[in-house]
Formats: C-alpha cells, sequence, structure tokens
C-alpha cells in the first residue's frame, strides 16, 4: 500500500478525524480488503463483536406524493389507480397485526400527500401511540417533516413538538438524498433543501429526539458529493449528538426515472459502508439496510464496519416498488443466524439502542 | 498454533496440513484468509485478470434412477414432463451457443436407464463433425452408468467417448466425497472411491477434468476437509485437474430442504480452499448458487475465475434460482472490483481481454 494509505491508517489508529480529500481518496483505493480491516478496527473499539437488530413493523400510510422525485418508483399521483391513503384505524390495525412478532418499534415514513391535513400525521401518531405506548414511534423524514410545516404555517419547531406531544419517539434518516441542492433541484426538486434536512434534525436533537441519518448513493452524484454529504453530517453531529446512526443506501434504479442507472455492486456497497464508519468518526452505529443491500451481502459488512442490520422490517414498499428481489421482511431467527454465524453477538436493540436482548 | 503464523508460513510456501486447516476455519479472522487466499493467487497469476467462459449447458435428459435428496431437477421415466433430447434441438442449442460466442458445451444429464455408450458417442461425433466446439461433458456418476447399461469398463467407456470427441469433464456429482455424507444425500450415487477412481483414469488417458464440491447440505466441516484432502492428493498423483469449483446448495423444492449457506460461510470456504489446495491452479467463484454480489467479492477472496455466461441451466433452475449474467454484466464486475476482466476457453487459455 502506498504512503498516503498508511499516513490515513494512522490517523484513524490514532483517532484522529480525517478529512475531505482523504474521504476522496478513500473511494479510489482498490483493496477492500484492506478498507474493511480498517473499518472493522474503528468498529471494534466502538461497539465490540455485538451487531444490532431491531424488530419493528413499517407503516406507509399513502404512496401520493407531491414531490415525485426521480429516484422513487414508490409515489403515486391522486388519480393514480394503485394511489392509496390509510385511514388512522388501518395504521392501527397494521400495528396490531404485528404484536404477536413482539415488534417493538412502529416505522411509519410516507408520501407528501397534497390534500391530507397536518393534524392527520397527528393524529394518527397518537392514536398509535395511545393504543401501543410501549412501542416506540419512529416516523416521519425530514422531509416529510419539512412538507408539514410548508402546508400547516407552523415551523419545524412547532411541528415536531406537536408530533412529539403525540408520541414520536425519534425521525428516521429518509430523504437526506444527497446533500446537495444542485444535484436535489435535478433529482428531487419539490423536496426539502439540504439546509432544511439537517435544520429538522437539529431541531429534532434540540426537542430531545434521536434521529438517523442515510444518504442515497449510485446515482448521478459525484465521489465528491459523498463525501461533502457525510462531512455534513459530522459537523452536525458535532453540534447536537443527536445522530445515532448512518445509512447509507445505496439506489434501486429499477421502475423509476432513472432507470438507465446500474445498480452499485457489492465492491461499491462495502466500500460505502467501510468509508462511513472510517469518515463518521463522531456516530456510534454505520447500518446496513440489508432489504437494499440484500441479506448476504449485509452478513459480509459486518466485517467492514457495520454493527447495526436494521429490522426484520415486516412489509417494507418503498424499496421493493423499485425492484429490490429481497424478501421483503425476514425472521427475527434468520438474522440471528447470519449475525452468528459471522462470528458476532446478535444483540435485539430498541429504536434508540437500548438493549432488549441477548442471543 | 495461531493462524497468523500459519498464514505466514502458507506464504512461505508450505502445504497446510488437515488438522490446521480446521483449525484455520475456527479461528482465523476472515479478512486475513482472504487476505492470504488473494496473495496466493496473485502470485499465481500476477495479470491482475479475472476469466470467465462463454457456455452452454444442455441437459439431455431429466429422467434419473438416482434421485439424490438435494435435487430438484430429475423426473421419473413416466412423469409427464420427462424427457429425451432429440439430435435436432441439441443440435439447435448448440448452434445458438456457437452464433453466441459460447467455446464449449457442458452436456450432462439424468441417469437414464435406457442411455448407452452408443448414444453418447454418436452425439458427440457428430457435434465434432459439426461445430468447432469443446466438448466438457459427462459427470463421473454418468460415466458409472454408461459403463453399466454398455457393459463395459469406466476406462473403457472414457477411452470410446475421447475417441468420439469428448474433450474434458466437469466435477460434478461429487457433492461431497466423504460416505458420510453421500450415503445420505445421494444413497444411489457412486461412492467417494468411485468417483475418485473415474477421475483418476480420465486423467491416465489425457482428458482433464475440473473438480466440484456442493457444501452446505448434511456436510460438517471436517466432511468438506475429507473432499479436499482427497481431490488433493488425486492431483499430487495426475495432475489432471485444472480448477476446483464449489457450489452451495441450494434449498428448494426437493427432499432435503434445509437452510441456505450464509455468504460469509461460503467466502471462508472459498479461501480456505484456495490456500489448502496448493496444487489447484484455478479456483472459482460461484456467482450461479451465490449471486453475482457474492460472486463479485469472491474476487477479494482467492477465486481467479467466475466461471461461466451461462446461456442455460436447468439444474440450478429448477431449485428456483434464475440468476441470469451476461457476458457484459459478469464484465462489469470484474471491472468495478478494479480488475481485467478475460474470456477463456475450456483449458483456460486467454482469448480475449476486455
Amino acid at each position: 500500500m502506498d504512503k498516503r494509505w498508511l499516513s490515513i491508517k494512522e490517523k484513524v489508529e490514532n483517532g484522529e478525524r480525517l478529512n475531505k480529500d482523504d474521504g476522496i481518496y478513500l473511494f479510489s483505493v482498490k483493496d477492500i480488503l484492506s478498507l474493511g480491516e480498517l473499518a472493522r478496527q474503528v468498529k471494534l473499539k466502538k461497539t465490540g463483536r455485538d451487531v444490532y437488530f431491531n424488530v419493528n413493523r413499517h407503516i406507509n400510510l399513502t404512496n401520493v406524493c407531491a414531490s415525485r422525485c426521480k429516484f422513487c418508483a414508490f409515489g403515486k399521483g391522486l388519480d393514480d389507480p394503485e394511489a392509496y391513503v390509510m385511514d388512522v384505524e388501518e395504521a392501527v390495525r397494521l400495528g396490531r397485526e404485528a404484536l404477536p412478532l413482539n415488534i417493538t418499534e412502529l416505522h411509519v415514513v410516507s408520501a407528501l400527500h397534497p390534500e391530507l391535513p397536518f393534524q392527520y400525521y397527528v393524529d394518527v401518531t397518537r392514536a398509535l401511540h395511545e393504543a401501543f405506548p410501549d412501542i416506540h414511534i419512529q416516523g416521519f423524514t425530514a422531509v416529510e417533516i419539512q412538507y408539514f410545516s410548508d402546508i400547516s404555517g407552523l415551523s419545524v419547531r412547532e411541528v415536531l413538538q406537536a408530533l412529539k406531544d403525540a408520541g414520536l419517539g425519534s425521525l428516521p434518516g429518509g430523504g437526506a438524498e444527497i446533500l446537495n441542492d444542485d444535484l436535489r433541484r435535478l433529482t428531487c426538486p419539490r423536496k426539502a433543501t439540504s439546509q432544511q434536512w439537517l435544520n429538522v434534525h437539529r431541531t429534532a436533537h434540540q426537542l430531545g429526539m434521536r434521529t438517523n441519518t442515510t444518504m442515497l448513493y449510485g446515482h448521478i452524484e459525484t465521489i465528491e458529493d459523498r463525501v461533502n454529504h457525510l462531512i455534513k453530517l459530522r459537523e452536525l453531529q458535532d453540534e447536537t449528538g443527536g445522530i445515532q446512526s448512518f445509512i447509507p443506501l445505496p439506489f434501486h434504479p429499477q421502475n423509476t426515472a432513472m432507470s438507465h442507472i446500474v445498480r452499485t455492486t457489492a465492491v461499491e456497497d462495502l466500500k460505502m459502508l467501510s468509508i462511513s464508519r472510517l469518515m463518521l468518526d463522531n456516530v456510534d452505529h454505520v447500518k446496513a439496510f440489508w432489504i437494499m443491500l440484500g441479506v448476504q451481502v449485509a452478513q459480509v459488512s459486518l466485517e467492514f464496519g457495520v454493527d447495526d442490520l436494521d429490522g426484520t422490517v415486516v412489509e417494507e414498499k418503498i424499496t421493493h416498488a423499485a425492484g429490490a428481489s429481497t424478501e421483503p421482511g425476514i425472521g427475527k431467527s434468520e438474522l440471528i443466524r447470519i449475525i452468528r454465524n459471522a462470528g458476532y453477538n446478535p444483540v435485539e436493540r430498541d429504536t434508540v439502542y437500548n438493549i432488549i436482548a441477548r442471543y | 498454533m495461531k493462524p497468523g503464523v500459519i498464514l505466514a508460513e502458507i506464504l512461505e510456501g508450505r502445504r497446510i496440513s488437515g488438522e490446521e486447516f480446521l483449525f484455520l476455519y475456527q479461528e482465523a479472522d476472515l479478512l486475513a484468509l482472504a487476505r492470504a487466499a488473494v496473495t496466493i493467487r496473485d502470485r499465481r497469476f500476477p495479470n491482475d485478470l479475472i476469466t470467465f467462459i462463454i457456455d452452454r449447458n444442455i441437459n439431455y435428459t431429466n429422467v434419473c434412477s438416482c434421485r439424490c435428496k438435494f435435487c430438484a431437477f430429475y423426473r421419473e421415466a413416466t412423469s409427464p414432463d420427462a424427457y429425451v433430447m432429440g439430435k435436432e434441438e441439441l443440435f439447435r442449442k448448440i448452434e445458438e451457443a456457437v452464433n453466441a460466442g459460447a467455446t464449449q458445451v457442458m452436456i450432462q444429464g439424468g441417469l437414464h436407464p435406457e442411455l448407452g455408450i452408443d448414444y453418447f458417442t454418436d452425439m458427440f461425433s457428430s457435434i465434432k463433425r459439426k461445430y468447432d466446439i469443446t466438448i466438457h461433458s459427462l459427470t463421473a456418476p454418468e460415466i458409472v452408468h454408461i459403463a453399466g447399461v454398455s457393459g463395459l469398463t469406466t476406462r473403457e467407456t472414457l477411452q470410446r467417448l475421447a475417441a468420439a470427441g469428448l474433450d474434458s469433464l466437469p466435477g460434478g456429482g461429487a457433492e461431497v466425497l466423504h460416505d458420510e455424507v453421500r450415503t445420505r444425500i445421494s444413497p444411489n450415487k457412486i461412492r467417494t472411491a468411485e468417483w475418485l477412481r473415474v477421475m483418476q483414469e480420465a486423467h491416465e488417458i489425457g482428458l482433464k477434468t475440473t473438480a466440484t464440491m456442493m457444501m452446505g447440505s448434511l456436510d460438517t466441516v471436517e466432511h468438506r476437509l475429507a473432499h479436499l484432502e482427497a481431490i488433493r492428493e488425486l492431483q499430487d498423483k495426475t495432475g489432471g485437474f485444472r480448477a476446483f469449483i464449489m457450489w452451495t446448495y441450494q434449498p428448494g423444492n426437493n427432499e432435503l430442504m434445509g437452510s441456505k449457506v450464509t455468504s460469509l460461510e461460503y467466502l471462508r470456504m472459498l479461501a480456505l480452499s484456495r490456500l489448502y489446495l496448493d496444487n489447484f491452479a484455478h479456483v472459482q467463484g460461484s456467482w450461479v448458487t451465490q449471486g453475482k454480489q457474492i460472486g463479485q467479492l469472491s474476487i477479494f477472496f482467492g477465486a481467479d475465475d467466475l466461471g461461466s455466461v451461462m446461456l442455460e441451466e436447468n439444474v440450478v433452475r429448477a431449485a428456483g434460482l434464475a440468476y441470469k449474467a451476461s457476458k457484459e454484466e459478469i464484465i462489469d464486475l470484474i471491472r468495478k472490483a478494479g480488475k481485467t476482466p478475460a474470456q477463456r476457453d475450456t483449458a483456460y487459455n486467454i482469448l480475449k481481454i476486455f
């Protein structure tokens, strides 16, 4: 390996922060085994041999979306025959059906419905919380929160406070896509800007809610965009400490307006995960979202700096609309099996990383 | 014993024992195994190439008296979807393959009680008259079966097939070369000693073969080691194996069911195979049973070849798998792993670098 690599390795081993140039250089490293070893070393220091997962149920309240981003295969127009909106009772019914699976989280992520009032989301949250007071509600991406603010005339803080009062526990990391406004204008022009996205997370942290963060990669972004994105998250984390995990999401092109793009390969996915671990020195958890990566690559990623495999994810619709060939949900026993088989300790966590059980 | 010490000694060229293999399987860090396997691979092939072949699998019949428990392909002779392929269809398939750039046909089938030596010598000689293509066909259980049906020894059978145009033998039917496993998953199939004898005879009359292993059904790591020991020993004797090809058992549509080998288990065994089989030049990564993603990662665990861009593969597909990888996709996977893709022929000569 060359000098540049050795100096980066030394920095990481001394706990020094990597800069933007380091990040860009890491993407040019061909030897993914070295990246894996270094990222794994950082992971082991942070969370030892524990690998986390949770048992959750996804609820996608509606697929009607005013945003219609180019990388999305899920959003539909109001008059589309496949358009749907769930009423409050339906959402509660879905939650109740998942109770026998011993879920600890309801994961509520939806679309930007052009007609539903903000009150609907508050009502759903309250109904879910009242029906299942012990189950953590993680819901509403920063993009949805910003949209609620736009349609209600309330500030982002007021929106978050109202949802928190109704029972919202934390925010998922979706809608970050790539935090570069030139690219957002091209791919998702009607969505929250980079600053708005970051501001929602900052505000949530200030209100005492933890959040996850994501990046959608493998579409039209450059390596520099990816590194900038990681640095923006790292800076926010320095400020608030409220980011509990980072989840890089490979773009699934099928059925989207960018279907000409070739899906990233396993090598690129593992690179992205290990570099995320190396750049985000102040974030505890790097998560492999197996729904998008596939279970097989997600398992391999445990040797590349990942310490979380997300959840059992009953009935995920958004990635599957874009042609993900993974199963829509896998059982807890399968998650435990692949973690154990990789030589790590399977740990079931709740949404905010309290340990529920070790297996 | 320390894994690091053993790995360092392997890199110095020392052959490892079975005991050390088991120790590394249990104790060695996966990425350290991968690193050693890649180092050994790169020493053998310093050109940075990762190869593939374009071929077509042709399954001449699905009627099989073997009825292995892990198989989803076989049918009884009386089954409504039982078939024996006629020459017209065979030629059409080969013609398509040749037109698509294939350099090899892999003709394999069930153990059909009525198909004897003449069916195959006629098939091979007529293929050779019409097409310039390598016939890499018939596994050891088929050779034994054809010999039995025809009242010949296996050596005579191999000689007559070679004279008719058979170029080399695939390593299929080996499953795991340990009779404890074979009696449970394929009780009617030839035993370990017979598989090895057919391979040895093939090598002795000048037919090269590959060696395969299908891991992950009822086998333990000790069984897999026995398999690797047996083929390493035979390779020392004959040098007739061109490559080692490891598949993973596919649960689905069969009697055995069970769960699938995880990707890390597969990659660990792959790297260890590269280290243990110091007398094998080529170790293949299997995208057919592991998928394109893990197929690509096998490059970082010691594989130098991704096998075939297959135009047809009925046996694996019958178990519910439908991986298709076109030539372009394989080339893309290899490039994105930072390597140079190259098309090879059956003997591993490089035909074209991409």
